[in-house]
């Protein structure tokens, strides 16, 4: 038999419905191939049991002839969503052993359409940082080696200190770790300043984040609210489609989840773009861009023009005040949202002489480094005399951030064509002596998408001269990711998909 | 604008995160690189700028004023480290 894990989600739907394979079947291959993939750390908890009662479940339905969008299709979920009965960390030490009494809307909506959970997957620490490092669990490593490593020196490092080895981008580096590494045929992720994007990029994967407002954010450990998007990364455009038609949707538990009817996204896969307008944003054309990179964006309109699209230049003169204003947006409400971390109601505690003790000592022990760096930036910039100077000043520049997209799209332009990141997929542990500003410089492309509340989608371009996966980013009208994966199905039909083979 | 020592150690206070006088030198270092990058901000004229407050403007929706949850205690103060009787357990707080 053919290795079901090399299969596209569409092709194993495929499968299934001619019963060429079981869902049983299928959960099974992958869960072999996350035992022999332990050492990449993709999975921070994996859960065969549950896989196989849900898969057995799926082919029973299936015999009924009851079928959903994703009947029987195995996914790897983010450790930021909360799973009914199955630990969930956010990969922080705080969580310690928590365990959800519900289930997020997003994840509760894939186990509706017959989807069945694998494990969940590792993340930055509260989905804070760009490399996967600031797991509580450890880095993920990334499944494509180094340029010019071959195989065994690649797995003496994955067994040894792992430095040298490629970061899978973050926060969602377990997520887009595992779907490259055929872990799982898609996996849920999210997405607060490019957590999804720039993950998908350095893994030759496909990660959207939809337009904030799009997935509900109900039962996911929150960062930055109003930053914060779920959404998945999978292998192709198509899968990608599929598997947020199911994610996406009105929840009345989620405020600010928007009441719209959700389209059939896959429907979108294959449609002309001719008559399109794609606007090429001068602004990003940023100092000491690798050509690489450039030759990249280059050839990406070249295959929107070839295909029947019109590119035009335009101008969003507030890009480079995104990535520190987010700095400001983003920590504030993280200093926020983590006060709940106490030590009281659930998680680690460690004991104190008095209350105010008990919590200082237990979110010393329990959160790491970056993590409390936010949290002291964001109560810094919130504090009495600095909230003028800072947080209103940057939500101020997120209005006039959000009024460059509005602006283009006015003047006719239907979605916005950038590079994914600056650069490819960099080593572990090459950031550890750098001030964090650098560690942060990954999100300049990605990070305007999430403060302007617009859908973006990340799809490989093509490779670097050593064979890394080189991601861009398709931008969107708010509320029209149709148009991403029409001109994404584009792309990907031209690059075609960028894959690695085993070496772990 | 940079923060000293004694900010970062008031910050800490704030953020209710204990943090060894050994780690102060280290942080002040980091949130004023932060502190620095984020400076370029002041040369943004936001003269009559709305600070913005919804990402997609909407109006919230309002539902009857009726209970839909409540009654599991037990699920609220499963995941405790501390709990007796479906009650959080705490140091004394008043004295």
């Amino acid at each position: 038999m053919t290795d079901l894990t090399a299969l596209t989600l569409d092709d194993a739907r495929k499968g299934l419905a001619e019963k060429k394979f079981t869902a049983v079947e299928l959960a099974k291959a992958h869960l072999d191939a996350m035992e022999a993939a332990r050492p990449l750390n993709a999975y921070v908890l994996e859960t065969p049991e549950k896989a196989l009662e849900m898969a057995a479940a799926s082919d029973a339905r299936r015999a009924k002839g009851e079928l959903g969008r994703l009947e029987g299709i195995p996914l790897g979920i983010k450790d930021l969503f909360a799973t009914e009965g199955t630990r969930t960390t956010a990969s922080s030490k705080i969580l310690g052993n928590f365990i959800p009494k519900y289930e997020s809307t997003v994840t509760s909506q894939l186990f509706r359409d017959g989807a069945v959970m694998l494990g969940k997957l590792n993340n930055d620490e509260f989905a804070m940082g760009s490399s996967n490092e600031t797991s509580a669990f450890g880095p993920v490593v990334n499944p494509f080696k180094p340029a010019n490593w071959d195989n065994g020196k690649a797995k003496a490092a994955l067994s040894g200190d792992k430095k040298g080895l490629l970061v899978p981008g973050g926060s969602s580096g377990g997520s887009s770790a595992a779907v490259a590494a055929n872990l799982c045929l898609g996996a849920t992720a999210t997405d607060t300043g490019g957590s999804i994007r720039q993950p998908a990029a350095f893994t030759g994967t496909v990660g959207i984040k939809p337009t904030y407002g799009r997935c509900s954010r109900w039962g996911i450990v929150a960062f930055a609210s109003s930053l914060d998007q779920a959404g998945p990364i999978a292998k192709t455009v198509k899968d990608c489609a599929a598997l947020m038609t199911s994610m996406a949707g009105y929840d009345p538990k989620d405020s600010t989840s928007v009441d719209l009817a959700v389209p059939d996204f896959e429907a979108a896969v294959g449609k002309s773009i001719a008559g399109k307008t794609i606007g090429i944003p001068k602004e990003y054309r940023v100092e000491g861009m690798p050509a690489e990179i450039e030759a990249l964006w280059k050839k990406g309109a070249d295959m929107l023009r070839a295909a029947g699209a019109k590119i035009v230049d335009v101008s969003l003169p507030h890009t480079k005040y995104a990535l520190p204003a987010y700095y400001i947006v983003a920590p504030a409400e993280a200093s926020s949202n983590l006060a709940r971390y106490d030590g009281v109601r659930y998680g680690v505690r460690v004991p104190g002489k008095d209350i105010a003790d008990l919590y200082e000592k237990t979110r010393a022990a329990g959160f790491g480094r970056e993590v409390k760096r936010r949290i002291m930036i964001g109560t810094y910039v919130l504090s009495a005399g600095y909230y003028d100077a800072y947080y209103l000043r940057a939500q101020k520049i997120r209005t006039l951030i959000k009024k460059d997209f509005e602006d283009a799209y006015a003047s006719g332009v239907d979605a916005i064509l950038t590079p994914a990141t600056p650069s490819a997929a960099f080593g572990i542990a090459e950031m550890a002596d750098a001030d964090p500003v650098q560690m942060y410089l990954n999100d300049v492309f990605t990070v305007t998408v999430n403060m302007a509340g617009l859908p973006g989608l990340a799809l490989p371009g093509g490779t670097d001269a050593s064979g890394l996966p080189l991601g861009l980013q398709l931008i969107g009208r708010p509320f029209d990711e149709e148009t991403l994966f029409s001109l994404g199905a584009v792309i990907e039909d031209q690059v075609g998909r960028v894959t690695t083979s085993r070496w772990w | 604008m940079s923060v000293d020592a004694a900010t970062v150690r008031r910050i800490a206070r704030l953020s209710r995160i204990a943090l060894p006088e050994a780690d102060v030198g280290g942080m002040q270092n980091e949130i004023n690189a932060i502190l620095g990058f984020v400076e370029q901000l002041s040369e943004v004229n936001v003269d009559g700028v709305e600070p913005m407050t919804s990402v997609t403007p909407m109006a919230l929706k309002m539902r009857e004023d009726i209970v839909t949850d409540g009654e599991k205690a037990d699920l609220v103060t499963a995941n405790a480290p501390q709990s007796e009787d479906n009650y959080f357990l705490v140091p004394k707080v008043v004295e």
